[in-house]
């Protein structure tokens, strides 16, 4: 279907989208107590998995893969919305956004 | 060739970028290291033949997503250097398990081959990308789509409602009374002869308070209740 993806080949794509995929969950490792950083390797790892569906919807010539990179690229937007309203709410009764302090809204 | 060199040029920064969002000192630096990656990716997109989506993430992420995590961080006035406390003591276990992963992922893809009966496409060729992902959303994909939308209005409602505060200082408009108000109510013609100040007619009329005394949370502004005794007592001070 395209000539791109031909010449570069399916297996880089899932290389990169690997290696991008191990730095997010690397990042939320990382760190474990910024909250922010967390959303945001989230959103690389969100990332990752719409570059997987793209290059396997180019190299199979199928179009529903972008169109569910469509849908992710969605919730991903509604999540990060929701995560940092909550991250503003929580600094502003807490005064930080440690997450380990968290566990103080257990019932 | 040339497509081969511009992938991993992007790549490269991709990989880098992201890198140096999960390593930044500095979220702000985080953020904008985000918006470079996603910049990259957009371009991989575009090299995979999928123009649309590209467009769609520089506008989506970088216009939207990036902005608010910018907004937030700087909006928040978070000591950054406490939070990264335990940065060297999660290392080696986040090490560990991004390794294991990262070699399960590549054995798994170099092993890896397509199987013969693959999907035949749903759009008619000859189509533009747009196009062609157009005419699959809407038809194939109709209700999936709609739900995106209602996704996406529940996220607003949501975070509108977490992050809407009363605040004390606040006034909300309140149509009734506004109607209900006439020219009377706030106005008074007041002539002056030659030579004579307002000062000797009782001054300008004001407010009694200030306005922050008047807006009560939840009075909608409304506090004074009877008007006239203000408007009198405060002509008899200027008196």
């Amino acid at each position: 279907m395209n000539a791109a993806i031909n010449a570069v080949g399916l297996g880089p794509y899932l290389f990169v989208s690997a290696a991008l995929l191990v730095l997010g969950v690397f990042g939320i490792f990382l760190n474990r107590k910024n909250i922010i950083v967390i959303l945001m390797a989230m959103e690389l790892i969100l990332l990752s998995a719409n570059l997987n569906l793209v290059a396997f919807s180019s190299a199979l010539g199928d179009l529903s893969g972008q169109v569910m990179v469509l849908f992710v690229l969605t919730i991903a937007a509604a999540e990060a919305a929701i995560g940092l309203a909550i991250v503003t709410v929580y600094f502003r009764n807490r005064g930080s956004i440690q997450v380990e302090d968290v566990t103080m809204m257990k019932g | 060739m040339m497509a081969q060199f511009v992938f991993y040029i992007f790549a490269t920064v991709l990989l880098f970028s992201a890198a140096m969002v999960i390593t930044a000192r500095n979220p702000v630096h985080a953020v904008l290291f985000l918006i470079l990656a996603f910049f990259n990716a957009s371009g991989l997109f575009l090299l995979a033949g999928a123009e649309f989506l590209a467009m769609l993430l520089v506008i989506v992420y970088v216009g939207a997503v990036a902005v608010l995590f910018l907004f937030v961080v700087m909006m928040l006035d978070v000591d950054f250097g406490q939070l990264r406390e335990g940065f060297q003591k999660y290392a080696p276990l986040g090490g560990c398990v991004g390794g294991v992963l990262f070699a399960e992922l590549v054995l798994a893809f170099s092993h890896w081959q397509m199987a013969p009966g693959r999907a035949a496409p749903l759009a008619a060729p000859g189509l533009t990308n747009t196009a062609a992902l157009g005419g699959i959303i809407y038809t194939h994909y109709v209700l999936l789509f709609q739900a995106c939308g209602l996704v996406l209005l529940v996220a607003m409602i949501g975070a509108i409602t977490l992050t809407l505060r009363e605040r004390v200082t606040g006034r909300r408009q309140n149509v009734t009374c506004q109607h209900a108000r006439t020219r009377a109510d706030t106005l008074e013609m007041l002539e002056l002869n030659l030579g004579e100040s307002v000062a000797e007619r009782g001054g300008f009329l004001r407010p009694k308070g200030s306005y922050n005394e008047i807006a009560v949370p939840g009075s909608f502004g409304l506090v004074p209740e009877n008007p006239k005794d203000d408007v009198a007592s405060n002509k008899e001070k200027g008196a």
